[in-house]
């Protein structure tokens, strides 16, 4: 049994790996330490807040979050504004409603219960502005790249030169971390481009970071709730198997003793 | 089946199992004398019925709040997984469920390889078990198309077409199976109703599956036929069903882990890319318990034969019992088969290896290499070694004597003859 | 009655059995709760309602968990009719102050409490509404007067948010 286990675990870690890897090129993304990860990883508030500031000054302009919706900003487990702010940031923004009594489409003030307004109409108005480039929707964005969040905190921070006889197009730039390396979007990060509004010097890298965090949770807006509920659930199930174990010894010790 | 008869104690159960006799089932069940010695290979079964369960519960809540039209799948697994009560922890269980599922159903049929449990008197079972496998792929394989993500569109595309590869009738088939020209909405509302029909299939097979088995009852780690109920048996309540239930545990443990920590670990980051028809992903994989069979398409160069060698490895398990011509059923005793089991199982598992990787160079020879022994395996070596192999001498019975537990060895040579009821 | 020598092995199984049934319990309660409503339902669960264009004498009907509701802003004689009303006259007596907070402004639930239909506005005998599907007449604060409805159309909770939102739900 406990050699299944052993071999089970193996497997699947040696399967998860090589098929998780596959998705990406060969090359050792930058590494940080992310508050999330491990089993009792949580959220920095701080950086989700400062994260959204990111993503609302800086991407939002093409990344649309169609699936986010601005009541998730107060909600337990991710930036958590208070709701007095999260109504603000919600009237900030102007949403397509209707149609009205007269038939006609109109543009309200965004509520808690919209959901982020697109930059652009659709898909195919995203790639006319944009050189024929689709900005991907950030909603799960993490989730959709096999190097997942280090894979997007190194791209953000890996714009370089060329080497050497390496042909662009226009429009196109080198990324040391892109697969393919090159990617229609230029380098929009830089020292000091966001003031935000806890004071913490907005560097590259710490705006990289703090976008990344943000957008971990916009793909995963319960995995504080997932990775208590599971230390729980773990806990109870090794309970229970002990009990378990320990009923069936003594059910089985039953026939041990008749012959 | 031989039964004691069974009455209940009370007048109403009296009268209700005069006419469905539910109650005498339920004492069967009870006191079916099983085999003391089955090991926790054993146990698999039983944990396949809660994945079964588990996948049907889960998606029934599920199918609650999913959309089955192109235009709204992907984001009402969204809205599943933000907005939904739990929401998110009914789809990662039923995702990872999946998973589960075909890891207990791959341990399961390494058993009944191992033990031989697939030989005369348990053929049906066994057949039944490969088509119970077969729905299985089936319900995965249209399940995963319904998040409409990138993998979920390409993989359908890969696979359907793959029908067009009959000769004469292949292209009106695809065309009927996608309802269209190309894999498109009505492709997803019919996988999303099969989908939903095919988990009751196959519990109907279950349970013809069970009820053919307790006709001759389990098979064991030795072997050897034993009489029922005898001192080799034992009743299975309480025996079997809190071993069955440790065992569950552990494997929920693992589930948990899983589900709760590391949900996406076994899927591919694609599938949360909506699906786009105009855009192919570089290398389109199905899900890992699906890798073996992929790699076998893929290692025959011509389209039809590929598709042909990939059923026929399937199939080939159904003639297995035919094709292993021993007379010993388990694998303990049958020192040369022990060894061509486990090269097997490192066949299979470098074929699902090679299944993920892309099909060129060094992979795709190897895929050829370990599709040519697959079949070398079942075709030849089987039928061969039943006839040639020196076998262990194998016990008479499962305790006697019983000095400290330890098997009987008490040479059968001139005893075979048990083993071939 | 029982024994009090406790039987160890009957500890065993009955901690075994109470743990057991706690974990059935906490996996069967999210299949349970997934049917209630979700979190974008609730966030639904109240609407503000831009009131500043209604004039008096006039009714706006608004979408509201699903439901129609009417808001009517009304004139001093319609108010004055209302109050003026006997409660015994009333099927389902109900003064108008409680009805409308602000005598101004009634908001209802644009329902029939009969079976359902949506009554039509400024109809009827009674200068108030009347639900053509079975005969009910309402009067200027919605309460039922003549025909099968039980009860008067249901007032929400509400509130203004300010002189110009109403806050419904």
């Amino acid at each position: 049994m406990k050699n299944f286990l052993k071999i089970f675990f193996l497997t699947t870690l040696i399967f998860g790996y090589s098929l998780n890897s596959f998705s990406a090129e060969k090359v050792e993304y930058l590494k940080t330490d992310w508050s999330f990860k491990g089993l009792f990883g949580k959220f920095d508030r701080g950086a989700l807040q400062r994260g959204y500031q990111v993503y609302t000054e800086v991407c939002s302009s093409c990344h649309s979050m169609k699936y986010v919706s601005y009541r998730n900003l107060a909600e337990k487990g991710g930036p958590e504004f208070t709701e007095a702010q999260v109504k603000a940031i919600a009237a900030s923004f102007e949403v397509k409603d209707g149609p009205n009594a007269d038939g006609e489409m109109f543009t309200r003030p965004g509520k808690l219960s919209d959901k982020f307004v697109m930059p652009y109409e659709n898909v195919k108005a995203a790639q006319a502005a944009n050189g024929g480039a689709y900005p991907p929707d950030m909603s799960v964005l993490v989730k959709a790249r096999g190097g997942g969040v280090d894979y997007i905190y190194s791209l953000l921070q890996g714009y370089e030169d060329p080497p050497a006889g390496f042909t662009l197009d226009d429009g196109v730039y080198y990324n040391k971390y892109m697969y393919g390396n090159k990617i229609k979007m230029s380098n929009q990060l830089s020292d000091g481009l966001v003031e935000y509004a806890d004071g913490t010097n907005a560097t590259v890298e710490q705006m990289s970071k703090d976008v990344t965090t943000f957008l971990m949770w916009t793909a995963e807006p319960h995995l504080e709730a997932r990775h208590k509920m599971g230390f729980k659930a773990i806990v109870y199930l090794i309970i229970l198997t002990i009990l378990v174990y320990f009923s069936m010894k003594r059910i089985w010790s039953r026939i041990e003793t008749e012959v | 089946m031989s039964d004691q008869e069974y009455t209940p104690k009370s007048k109403f159960g009296k009268w209700f199992n005069d006419r469905l006799p539910l109650l005498s089932l339920a004492s069967h069940l009870t006191d079916y004398p099983t085999p003391k010695n089955l090991n926790y290979w054993w146990t698999f079964g039983g944990i396949l019925t809660f994945c079964l369960i588990t996948q049907i519960v889960t998606g029934l809540t599920l199918a609650m709040h999913y959309i089955a039209h192109a235009d709204m799948a992907f984001e009402s697994v969204e809205h599943i997984m933000r907005d939904v009560n739990y929401g998110w922890l009914i789809r990662y269980i039923h995702a990872n469920g999946a998973s589960m599922f075909f890891l207990a159903v791959y341990i399961h049929i390494f058993r009944s390889l191992f033990y031989g449990s697939y030989k005369s008197p348990r053929e049906i079972i066994w057949i039944l078990g490969i088509i119970i496998y077969l729905l299985m792929m089936a319900a995965a394989f249209m399940g995963y198309v319904l998040p409409w993500g990138q993998m979920s569109f390409w993989g359908a595309t890969v696979i359907t077409n793959l029908f067009s590869a009959i000769p004469l009738v292949g292209e009106g088939i695809v065309t009927w199976l996608w309802g269209g020209y190309s894999v498109d909405n009505p492709t997803l509302t019919r996988f999303f109703t099969l989908h939903y029909l095919i988990p009751f299939l196959i519990l109907g097979l279950v349970v013809l599956h069970i009820w053919a088995l307790h006709v001759p009852g389990n098979n064991n780690p030795v072997g050897i036929d034993i009489k029922k109920p005898s001192k080799d048996t034992v009743p299975f309540h309480p025996y079997i069903v809190i071993k069955d239930g440790f065992a569950l545990l552990m494997f929920m443990i693992v589930f948990a882990f899983f589900v709760f920590y590391t949900p996406n670990i076994l899927g591919h980051a694609d599938n949360y890319i909506e699906a786009d028809p105009l855009v192919t992903p570089a290398h389109i994989v199905p899900e890992w318990y699906l890798l073996p069979f992929y790699a076998i398409l893929r290692s025959v160069p011509d389209k039809l034969l590929g598709v042909v060698a990939m059923l026929s490895a399937i199939l080939i398990l159904a003639a297995l019992p035919w094709l292993d011509t021993s007379k010993i059923r388990s694998a303990v005793f049958r020192p040369l088969y022990k060894q061509f089991y486990w090269i097997l199982v490192a066949d299979v598992l470098i074929l699902g290896y090679v299944g993920a990787m892309p099909a060129e160079g060094l992979y795709l020879l190897i895929a050829r290499v370990a599709t040519a022994y697959y079949f070398l395996h079942f075709l030849v070596i089987l039928p061969v070694l039943g006839l040639k192999e020196r076998t262990l001498p194998v016990p008479i019975s499962i305790t006697e004597p019983v000095l400290g537990g330890s098997l009987n060895l008490a040479t059968a040579k001139n005893k075979e003859s048990f083993n071939n009821k | 009655m029982a024994e009090k020598k406790t039987n160890r092995r009957d500890f065993l199984f009955t901690a075994t059995y109470a743990v057991g049934a706690v974990g059935v319990g906490a996996t069967v309660w999210p299949m349970i709760d997934q049917m209630n409503p979700d979190a974008s339902v609730k966030a639904l669960a109240s609407t503000e309602v831009d009131v500043s264009s209604v004039t008096p004498g006039n009714t706006i009907t608004v979408l509201w968990r699903g439901k129609p509701v009417f808001i009517r802003r009304r004139t001093q004689e319609e108010i004055a009719e209302a109050k003026s009303v006997k409660l015994e006259d009333l099927k389902d007596p109900q003064k108008d102050e409680e009805r409308a907070k602000d005598p101004e402004w009634l908001v209802m639930l644009g329902v029939c409490t009969h079976l359902g239909c949506v009554p039509l506005d400024q109809k009827g005998d009674y200068n108030g509404w009347f639900c053509p599907c079975h005969g009910s007449h309402y009067d200027i604060s919605g309460r039922i007067r003549k025909g099968p409805a039980p009860t008067n159309m249901e007032v929400p909770k509400y509130e203004f948010v300010n002189s110009n939102t109403i806050k419904i739900g």
